[in-house]
């Protein structure tokens, strides 16, 4: 693929066709599409309003925590014995993980266009614990469709999201991930588009689904990269984060991508190696194509057809990737890198034993990445990692993996 | 720009009566049959047909369309073959549109400009591609209509007046209208509302307009045929092949056959439509 024009910044996109390059874009059906506009006009009006931001900052605050800690991972960097290993504290959130942020953000979004009903996809279940805990706190009904076999490994999130008053719809096609979760939130969104607000999980889907949820959660970008300066007096020569639909790791590094000295790695999930079709790391085996409302790269056949892929971690178990990820692949400024299911498993263990700090498993996969790199660097040399989430919710996978009964 | 739509239709109008456009998958249970199922098609009353192009996310459609799209994949379909497919049919019928119906990604895959080549030469008329709104008429629409290909668009419930030029701006061929908000199979909406509908398209445009989504029986064909100038029905011909399938997709009876009774049942109902609008 030849490569872009580097650009003056790396922060303006997406165009007004909502494109990243040649990623992105508006691919729906036509039902949807008057809604998607509306959702444009809204989001453009709200993102300048000062009374919606104010809300916005007022419960980030006091009812998500924020700001999330910049931790000195001293454990780990001891170690690893190379670069100073920082932790972006996403995990300590309310519910657990960095979904609150835009969770919070397209809640009242719905508010503002006068929705009725709240619905979800999700895949570990973190976004849909996220979003059933804004729909209680703003008393809107919620559905979450939540593919079959997840339903089944991430069985805590199950539970927690119908104690928060949501109805969970397992979907049985496909592997029953992800992917197949998102198609069926569509379909149902396609049907009650008069009443319903599709509270899109990852920065991915149509424009400006990959717009608004990267600037709902580039708050922890803007917060890390101030909190390393008051902490260490300057920027960090590695930001790294896992990579599924890429909303956590977007959230990371957009407010770095300018910052030219500033290495950025996000991590796709290898699975069993990316020989196989048992991984989903799209973006070092796929190619580009167009599936839910987006082009992006995706794990694919030659005719087309979506594959299904495998991860270890559900959050991460999705063919495709949000188009932005997809544009600073090709355009160079983010490296791209899978890590395997073992790698992974191990940096979660890892992780537990020294820092005391159950990671998630999609976490897990960001802190593998700098375990391989670490040691390699100097020891005045400064690593971020996006801890996205907290690991509670994969104790029984991590069981299974290791042979263990709870 | 192929003539056989606009063809068809106009001699659909002088005959008075409504086109029935029918929809089944390409390679649904596998090639040979499902070639056999459109061969029969022409001769049970049909008077387009939609060959579906199989997608393994098909986020529009209902089960009964995703259980077909799945076996025809399982049966090895693929773009090309689903081309060949048209292509073989022609050699026995140069008059009956063929519209192919799908979503992008296999078309994007395959390249455009190859895909519109192959399309034109194996006899394709007109395509209709469910995630391609106005919005990204560059990506295909244009090419196709470059191509001398119709470039069908589907007007829905929330396609309101103000957006109605833009949908219909680069259609040819026909209007799609979608009769209710939500996916393949659902039930038939109210069909005064949709019947209000087909009028106000007709206000914006001097093409043709055919209502699907709901329609499944002879009875509902002839209601909604009174107004529209076409019916099309996807989800019924699908199920009638599904229901000759055993639990491991061994045929019970001849799909072709099923699929030929139940078109020359809606048939029936197309061609009374005017007759009962009239009384």
């Amino acid at each position: 693929m030849n490569k872009p024009a580097m650009p003056n910044s790396f922060r303006t996109g997406p165009d007004e066709q909502g494109m990243f390059g040649i990623f992105g874009g508006r691919f729906v059906a036509e039902t949807l599409m008057p809604l998607i506009l509306d959702l444009e006009e809204q989001w453009n009006k709200a993102k300048t309003d000062p009374e919606f931001k104010a809300e916005l900052q007022n419960l980030s605050t006091h009812y998500a925590g924020r700001p999330s800690k910049l931790y000195f991972a001293e454990g780990l960097t001891k170690h690893l014995g190379g670069a100073k290993v920082y932790f972006k504290r996403e995990d300590l959130n309310h519910t657990g993980s960095h979904k609150i942020n835009n969770c919070l953000g397209q809640i009242l979004l719905a508010k503002r266009m006068g929705k009725k009903r709240i619905i979800a996809e999700t895949g570990a279940g973190q976004h849909g614990v996220a979003s059933a805990t804004v729909a209680a706190r703003f008393g809107y009904p919620c559905v979450v469709y939540m593919g079959a076999t997840d339903v089944a490994r991430q069985s805590p999130n199950v539970f927690r999201m119908k104690l928060l008053g949501a109805e969970v719809r397992p979907v049985t096609a496909g592997h029953g991930t992800l992917k197949d979760a998102m198609n069926e939130a569509l379909r149902d969104w396609v049907t009650n588009v008069e009443d319903t607000y599709y509270l899109i999980g990852t920065a991915a889907g149509p424009h400006p689904y990959p717009e608004l949820v990267r600037d709902f959660q580039s708050v922890i970008g803007t917060e890390a990269r101030a909190q390393i300066l008051e902490q260490e007096g300057r920027l960090p020569d590695v930001i790294i984060a896992a990579v599924g639909g890429g909303s956590n790791a977007i959230g990371l590094f957009h407010p770095f991508l300018d910052d030219k000295d500033v290495r950025i790695i996000g991590i796709e999930a290898g699975g069993r190696g990316l020989d196989g079709v048992e991984h989903c790391a799209s973006m070092s085996a796929g190619k580009p194509g167009v599936l839910h409302g987006n082009r992006t790269y995706l794990l694919q056949n030659s005719d087309g057809q979506i594959l299904d892929g495998h991860s270890i971690s559900a959050g991460l178990d999705y063919p495709g990737v949000g188009p932005e990820h997809s544009w600073l692949r090709d355009s160079g400024r983010v490296q791209y890198e899978p890590i395997l299911d073992d790698e992974a498993l191990e940096a979660f263990q890892l992780t537990t034993r020294v820092e005391g700090i159950i990671p998630a498993l999609e976490s897990a996969h960001a802190i593998a990445h700098a375990m391989k790199i670490v040691p390699k660097m100097d020891k005045d040399q400064i690593v971020i990692v996006n801890l996205s989430g907290r690991g509670d919710k994969d104790v029984h996978t991590v069981a299974n993996m290791l042979g263990m009964e709870i | 720009m192929t003539a056989r739509i606009d063809r068809r239709m106009a001699k659909l109008k002088a005959e008075g009566r409504p086109a029935l456009v029918t929809y089944f998958m390409g390679g649904d249970p596998d090639y040979d049959t499902a070639l056999a199922i459109m061969k029969a098609l022409p001769g049970a009353g049909s008077d387009i047909i939609e060959l579906g192009m199989p997608f393994s996310d098909p986020m529009a459609d209902g089960p009964a369309i995703q259980a077909a799209g799945l076996r025809a994949l399982k049966g090895g379909q693929t773009l090309a073959k689903t081309l060949k497919m048209a292509s073989d049919f022609r050699a026995g019928d140069d008059e009956t549109p063929i519209v192919l119906m799908g979503y992008y990604n296999p078309i994007y895959i395959y390249g455009v400009d190859r895909f519109l080549a192959d399309a034109k030469a194996s006899g394709i008329d007109g395509l209709i591609v469910v995630d391609l709104p106005p919005e990204m008429d560059e990506e295909l629409c244009i090419p196709a209509l470059k191509a001398g290909v119709n470039f069908i668009r589907l007007a829905t419930p929330t396609t309101d007046d103000k957006r109605l030029p833009k949908v219909l701006e680069n259609t040819s061929g026909f209007v799609y209208y979608v009769s209710m908000t939500g996916i393949t199979g659902s039930a038939l909406a109210d069909t005064t509302k949709v019947s209000a509908a087909v009028t106000r398209i007709k206000s914006h445009t001097a093409l043709p307009v055919c209502v699907g989504f709901g329609v499944k029986t002879a009875e509902q064909a002839r209601v909604i045929g009174a107004s529209a100038d076409g019916v099309v029905v996807g989800t019924a011909i699908v199920n009638a092949i599904a229901n000759v399938l055993g639990p491991k997709g061994e045929m019970t009876a001849d799909p072709a056959e099923a699929v030929a009774t139940l078109v020359s049942g809606l048939a029936q109902g197309v061609r009374s439509a005017r007759l009962a609008a009239a009384e």
